[in-house]
């Protein structure tokens, strides 16, 4: 079994979440599918740190986040496959 | 990390779960983890003296407080049900309260009296500080020398009533460290222990899915009864989108981007358990053994003061980045799955499931992990919380003082 650098909780999200230090830019990155145990691989086009998300596809302002295979929240930015997701392109639908 | 080195990758196979830990039997047929002998002020301005009784008799824990005068209505009942749920806890052997009048005294020790436990109560007016110490002391020292002989003995896993709550979360929580208490929930629920969870506004974002957990259809209109009330209250009084406090900083550090993403990561602490009542803060259940959901502030400290009072004895708080939080009379053990947590701050954390993340442990592996360390504990291991001397009582205050 190769490094596990990703983990996907659900097939549905469109978020996975590094379980390494970090990710380097254009590295190519294995992500592991726990809700099917099946394994993906992506380029992550930025340094992301460990805990935080990489997009899984382009996302457009507006689109839904998908986590847990469940609505966490709009992006309010664009962001490009392979790039970090968080507070500076996904708000709260909630608050 | 101070525990556990964990066990070798197995075949999947679950261990056998012990029968049984040795705990210390209380009057009214409840099982204590520890033997405190507590010295409970009733109000802020009694702190002095509970404190000084407690440093004049050693083993006894004095536990100060910010609140208890002119309180009234919701609230004040909020604050007795928390004074004697507290004092009533069988991780307590004995109880001294001291306030600074008698009828809120008197109040609080007739409702611990009903557990069977000694208790004394003492005020201040017309006596004073000095010689309020000095009777109070004394009792103190009778309390701790008879307390100090009770042993313990074999108790039934079910006499375990364990109650959870996370902090400082990040995106490791809901992967591994949440999942994990979630794992021991499902395994140790069909074994008749007690189980809570809390944590009203964090569940926000995952309110619907968690309202379809209630066993009941009462069950489920209950929680989304204390759900909505709480978001009202929260809409209301904000003035921004809560932006450092839902989600923490520490939880946006941690990758944590949206309240809702810290729902869906929290909400796997129940496994696949379903809740059979809602209860109000600090509320004991009545319904037999199960897993109940407690309406309560999602703060560390407030959370497990409530859930304590509610008599829950022993207590799971997978945290993400690091919190550090302890009780007084109920053990919080820590769990994380954040390889650099461990590596920073090892000394708090009692059960490292970081393996999970690398694929090296599965949940059911890392849940067995923590049962042992929950049994370990329920035994009389001291948590990391307590080595390092936290004892954070928080009192919940609903609204301003009369």
């Amino acid at each position: 079994m190769s490094q596990t650098d990703l983990i996907i909780h659900d097939e549905k999200d469109n978020v996975a979440v590094v379980v390494v230090e970090k990710t380097t830019k254009n590295q190519e990155c294995n992500g592991w599918i726990m809700e099917n145990d099946k394994t993906i691989n992506i380029t992550s086009i930025n340094e992301i740190p460990l805990g935080h998300k990489i997009a899984l596809q382009d996302l457009k302002e507006g689109d839904t986040i998908l986590k847990y295979g469940h609505d966490i929240g709009k992006v309010v930015k664009p962001i490009a496959k392979g790039d970090h997701v968080h507070v500076h392109n996904v708000k709260t639908k909630k608050w | 990390m101070f525990m556990f080195t964990m066990s070798k990758l197995r075949s999947g196979k679950n261990m056998e779960i012990p029968k049984s830990f040795l705990g210390f039997k209380r009057e009214n047929g409840r099982a204590g983890t520890r033997n405190h002998v507590i010295i409970l002020p009733v109000d802020d301005i009694s702190n002095a003296c509970a404190e000084a009784v407690a440093n004049n008799i050693k083993g006894t824990i004095a536990l100060p407080h910010s609140y208890g005068r002119l309180q009234f209505g919701a609230d004040l009942e909020l604050h007795f049900r928390t004074m004697i749920g507290t004092g009533s806890n069988p991780n307590v052997a004995a109880v001294i309260v001291i306030g600074i009048e008698p009828k809120w005294t008197k109040k609080i020790v007739d409702g611990i009296a009903k557990t069977g436990k000694p208790v004394e109560g003492f005020h201040i007016e017309r006596t004073g500080d000095i010689g309020t110490v000095m009777k109070a002391s004394k009792k103190a020292q009778e309390f701790v020398m008879w307390a100090s002989e009770k042993q313990r003995e074999e108790c039934p896993l079910s006499d375990l009533w364990i109650s959870v709550k996370c902090g400082e979360s990040d995106t490791t929580s809901g992967l591994a460290a949440n999942p994990t208490v979630g794992n021991l929930m499902d395994k140790l629920e069909p074994l008749g222990v007690h189980l809570c969870f809390g944590e009203t506004s964090e569940l926000t974002g995952a309110e619907t899915v968690c309202a379809k957990r209630g066993s009941t259809p009462e069950a489920s209109e209950k929680f989304m009864k204390a759900w909505n009330s709480y978001n009202d209250f929260i809409l209301k009084e904000a003035t921004d989108d809560l932006s450092e406090s839902q989600p923490t900083a520490g939880n946006i550090a941690g990758g944590l981007t949206t309240i809702e993403e810290k729902a869906f990561g929290n909400f796997q602490k129940i496994g696949a358990c379903k809740f059979i009542d809602v209860l109000g803060p600090a509320e004991e259940p009545k319904k037999g053994k199960g897993l109940y959901f407690m309406d309560t502030s999602s703060a560390a400290a407030e959370c497990v003061t409530l859930q304590a009072a509610a008599g829950f004895n022993i207590h799971l708080f997978p945290t993400g980045q690091g919190n550090i939080v302890g009780n007084p009379i109920e053990p919080v053990i820590k769990l994380t799955a954040n390889p650099l947590t461990v590596k920073g701050m090892g000394e708090h954390i009692d059960c490292d499931v970081s393996k999970i993340l690398t694929r090296e442990m599965n949940m059911s592996q890392a849940g067995d992990e923590l049962i042992k360390t929950t049994i370990r504990v329920a035994n009389g291991r001291l948590t990391c919380a307590e080595a390092l001397g936290h004892k954070e009582f928080v009192m919940t205050k609903l609204y301003r003082s009369a």
